[in-house]
C-alpha cells in the first residue's frame, strides 16, 4: 500500500505535461506525500477542479494506494 | 452507488447550512485530515453538522461518488461542496472561508 514519489509525478504529468510537480515524502514511509502542481491547465477554474484533474490523473489511486497527498495547485503566474 | 445513498447525502446538505463528512465525531476525530477541518470550523466559529463515515459504509462510499472526490474529509456548504482538508486549510489561512460563510449567509459567532 504505498507508491513512489517518481510514478506520482508521471502519473500526473502523463496528464498535465506542462505541469511542474515538486513531491515530498512527508514520513518517508512511501505512503505520506505533499505535492505541489502548477499547471497553465489550472488558470480559471476552482481549486476543487484543479484538485480533481490531479486525482483525475492518478487513477483511483487516491484513496487507495496512496493513503495521504496533501495537495496545492496553482496556474503559472 | 445506491440512490438511497444519494438521497440521504443530498437531504443531509440541504437540511443543514454546514456539513462536514468525517471520520470520527468533532469531538472524538479519528483521523489528522478530519481533525484539522474541525479545528478550523471551531475556530471560525461556524455550527456544523459532523457525519462520521466510519460508523455508516454507505455514505462512506456514496460521499466519494457525490462529489468525484476521494477522500475524506469533506465540507459542504449550502448543499455545495467547498474541499476537503488541503483546500479548508488554504481558504481559511487566505480568510476565504470566513467570506464564503459570509456571503452564503451562514451565522458564525462573533469575535472568533
Amino acid at each position: 500500500m504505498a507508491m513512489d514519489a517518481a510514478e506520482i509525478e508521471a502519473l500526473i504529468k502523463s496528464a498535465l505535461p506542462d505541469a511542474i510537480v515538486t513531491i515530498e515524502d512527508l514520513a518517508g514511509d512511501g505512503d505520506h506525500y505533499a505535492a505541489t502542481v502548477v499547471s497553465g491547465a489550472f488558470k480559471g477554474i476552482s481549486r476543487v477542479k484543479q484538485h480533481q484533474i490531479v486525482y483525475a490523473a492518478l487513477q483511483g489511486r487516491m484513496g487507495g494506494a496512496l493513503h495521504a497527498l496533501a495537495l496545492q495547485t496553482s496556474a503559472p503566474d | 452507488m445506491t440512490d438511497i445513498a444519494h438521497d440521504r447525502i443530498k437531504a443531509e446538505i440541504t437540511e443543514n447550512a454546514v456539513v462536514l463528512y468525517m471520520k470520527g465525531t468533532p469531538v472524538f476525530p479519528q483521523c489528522g485530515f478530519s481533525a484539522r477541518v474541525v479545528q478550523i470550523l471551531t475556530h471560525v466559529g461556524v455550527p456544523f453538522k459532523g457525519v462520521n463515515v466510519l460508523a455508516d459504509a454507505e455514505i462512506r462510499d456514496g460521499i466519494k461518488n457525490f462529489s468525484n472526490w476521494p477522500t475524506i474529509p469533506q465540507l459542504y456548504v449550502k448543499g455545495e461542496f467547498v474541499g476537503g482538508c488541503d483546500i479548508i486549510s488554504e481558504m481559511f489561512q487566505a480568510g476565504e472561508l470566513q467570506s464564503l460563510l459570509a456571503e452564503s449567509g451562514v451565522e458564525v459567532k462573533a469575535g472568533a
